[in-house]
């Protein structure tokens, strides 16, 4: 059994007119018949049937216009049964006609152009295809003769990851703020919230953080959420009891240091994977953990370990002006340290005022697991830690 | 300080001289006259006619005699006027100097260094100006050093000299007169890795020898349209340092190589199947070369120059690759 299909007339040739059929139902073809007419853009051509057998359906009526590729008749070879395709049953109906359709996608996508040529595809294009997972058959060529080469390939990729993420988000989007709602009623349903919060005077942290950019390229520059999330890491190693989790009805403080780090996605929605072993890395490998985390959670990509391992949650909202978190604990953790905005503020020290540079830092914490004095330790470490940046 | 390539090369001539009683310099007209390029000018009142030898016109006589030197545990530099007058030498060069090591089962180094001058562009016509350094790099056992920079001009003879193996040195004879700053303790130079003279990530410009400077020319012209082209210089054709090139390659995914030799079994052939064999899913176009016209090399001026690779063309070149490949 065959599909007599429309064939290709040409490289450029994208679809056909049926214009008429030499044969009907029942009537025995030869390889090399000519049984149909197709009218193209390069004028009216006669086309040859390419197996013997019997015409046993026609599938698109005189006048159609389809893309190439599209089934136009089945042959039966000699020898087979009589059937008729399942789908086809009863009477064929003629296929839709491309001038009234629209574009061709909405029917039979097209075989690959006839391969009387091999594709022409750059050697790196061909590497790079499939180091993005792009499929090179896919890629429209603008290279010499047509060539494919790495910049076709680069713009094939950008189109497929911007397809992808349009249609991930849109569905995802939904469904992320299912999760975080259920993780949050959760929480504040069965987590015993209790808020510390202290200010701290940054001059010394900044005033070191800018003498140690100096020394660094732009790219290797340190953030000051950077000295946050390894003072946090340093402060659990004093208060360990604020590390890990409240599940199956019990305190499990954890050993290893993971921390959350909440990334708010652009088109709403947020995120806290986890930076494993905080407390192990230096501040360098922090801010390279940190960025490739941002990217990751912001391209979707984050693996499974990141998703579900935090020990603890760092939330920043600074950069958008608060200036302290009163955050909610995200469940099984124990808390949530929150840093709002630095700003110059006022500070009495040693019976004098001056302008320092202060943030406020805020714990949030389950009870069930620990009291406040184990939070007050905590943010006394906290304070400590930040404010002797050399030591992080 | 300036100096010109002649007066490095000749320093460097000096200096190995000073160095080691060994050293002696033998060829053509190298004593009286003061060498037919003027690099040894000087040198026979210095060093006296017993370590500054004129030698008869006979190429092969005196490379020959200086594979025995250097089989005697002298350090001899010989110097033949041009590469199209070493074929004389050839049976020397390549029967004797490039084979007695594995011929003598490891035995016998041949520690010889050659110079001689290669290349067109002085009207000096087809017997004077040929540029064969790529056909003596399909010899085994004999390095190929194309010295470009005065740094190069100044360095690589005493690496070569050091070297227990034939060393052949090729000086571009338009070099001789190209200025340029040398260090006051410039000295020995590896002649083992290509150099980045210029980094890009457009298109990788191979090349070496007189060809470097066009190269680096039309790098700065393409650079104005916005073409960021790397230049290397290949400075030793045998053995080719592979894994400079193809690093580059492997950045840019594009290779134009400028070789004055001529394009059919040329050194830019060879460069361009090592990339084929080891860079090619890096290539992102087919390698271009340009080369010298295949014809004698003409002696009027305006073929001369049409017959060379030329600024124009790399640029032209580069730019049709950069441009219509991607």
């Amino acid at each position: 059994m065959g599909e007599f299909r429309m064939p290709s007339l040409g490289a450029d040739m994208e679809a056909g007119t049926l214009l008429l059929w030499k044969v009907q139902p029942g009537d025995r073809v030869k390889r090399g018949d000519i049984i149909a007419e197709v009218a193209t853009d390069k004028g009216d051509i006669e086309i040859e049937v390419f197996e013997d057998g019997v015409v046993e359906q026609i599938l698109v009526e005189p006048g159609s216009k389809v893309p190439v590729g599209t089934p136009l008749a089945v042959i039966r070879s000699d020898g087979e049964q009589v059937s008729v395709p399942a789908e086809s049953a009863g009477p064929a109906a003629p296929q839709r006609a491309l001038s009234e359709m629209g574009p061709p996608t909405e029917l039979q996508p097209p075989p690959r152009p006839a391969a009387d040529r091999r594709p022409r595809i750059s050697p790196a294009a061909r590497k790079l295809a499939s180091d993005l997972g792009v499929d090179i058959d896919t890629v429209r060529g603008t290279g010499p003769g047509g060539a494919v080469q790495r910049a076709d390939v680069e713009r094939a990729a950008e189109t497929k990851g911007a397809l992808r993420e349009v249609s991930e988000r849109a569905t995802d989007r939904t469904g992320m703020r299912r999760s975080i709602a259920a993780a949050m009623a959760r929480s504040n349903r069965e987590i015993p919230h209790y808020y510390l919060a202290t200010s701290i005077d940054l001059s010394a942290t900044l005033s070191w953080l800018e003498t140690e950019n100096e020394k660094r390229s732009i790219k290797e520059r340190l953030l000051p959420a950077i000295l946050m999330v390894k003072a946090v890491a340093k402060a659990l190693g004093a208060v360990p009891e604020l590390n890990g989790y409240w599940s199956e009805d019990r305190h499990q403080p954890q050993e290893s240091i993971h921390i959350g780090f909440a990334v708010s996605l652009r088109e709403g929605g947020l995120i806290a994977p986890a930076i494993h072993h905080a407390d192990r890395k230096s501040l360098d490998e922090l801010m390279e953990a940190m960025r490739g985390l941002i990217e990751r959670t912001r391209a979707g990509r984050l693996r499974s370990s990141e998703m579900t391992d935090a020990t603890i949650t760092v939330t920043n909202l600074g950069d958008l002006g608060v200036e302290a978190v009163y955050g909610v604990i995200n469940p099984p953790q124990l808390a949530l340290v929150g840093f709002g905005k630095i700003t110059d503020r006022p500070w009495a020290e040693n019976g004098a005022v001056g302008v320092r540079p202060v943030v406020t830092a805020t714990l949030a914490a389950d009870h069930r697991a620990t009291d406040g004095r184990q939070g007050a330790q905590f943010l006394e470490a906290l304070k400590r830690h930040l404010q002797e940046p050399a030591s992080l | 300080m300036e100096v010109t390539y002649r007066e490095a090369m000749r320093e460097a001539i000096r200096e190995a001289l000073q160095k080691d009683d060994r050293v002696f310099l033998m060829g053509e007209d190298v004593g009286r006259y003061g060498g037919c390029f003027a690099v040894s000018k000087g040198l026979l009142e210095e060093f006296g006619p017993e370590r500054i030898r004129d030698t008869p016109l006979s190429e092969a006589a005196f490379v020959g005699a200086g594979i025995g030197a250097a089989l005697g545990g002298m350090r001899p530099i010989v110097e033949i006027m041009t590469v199209n007058f070493s074929l004389l030498a050839l049976d020397q060069i390549v029967n004797n100097a490039a084979t007695y090591l594995h011929m003598s089962g490891g035995q016998f180094h041949v520690p010889l260094v050659i110079r001689m001058a290669t290349g067109g562009g002085k009207q000096l016509a087809a017997q004077h100006s040929h540029s064969l350094e790529g056909w003596y790099a399909h010899i085994p056992g004999i390095k190929i050093v194309t010295p470009a920079t005065i740094e190069d001009a100044r360095g690589m003879l005493a690496t070569a000299l050091a070297d227990p193996d034939p060393v052949l040195i090729f000086e571009n004879s338009t070099l001789y007169n190209r200025k340029g700053q040398l260090a006051p303790e410039a000295g020995a130079v590896d002649i083992e890795r290509a150099r980045v003279h210029r980094a890009g990530r457009d298109v990788s410009l191979l090349t070496y020898g007189a060809s470097l400077f066009k190269s680096l020319d039309a790098a700065a012209a393409l650079a104005e349209e916005g073409i960021e082209a790397e230049v290397i210089d290949l400075r030793t054709l045998r053995p080719l340092d592979d894994e400079t090139f193809i690093g580059s390659v492997t950045r840019t995914h594009r290779a134009v190589i400028v070789d004055e030799g001529w394009r059919s079994g040329s050194i830019s052939a060879e460069i361009s199947a090592r990339l084929m064999e080891k860079a090619f899913y890096e290539l992102d176009g087919p390698v271009e070369r340009i080369c010298s016209a295949e014809v004698p090399m003409p002696y009027a001026s305006h073929l001369e120059q049409a017959a060379l690779p030329n600024v124009e063309r790399i640029v032209s070149t580069v730019r049709n690759v950069v441009r219509t490949h991607g």
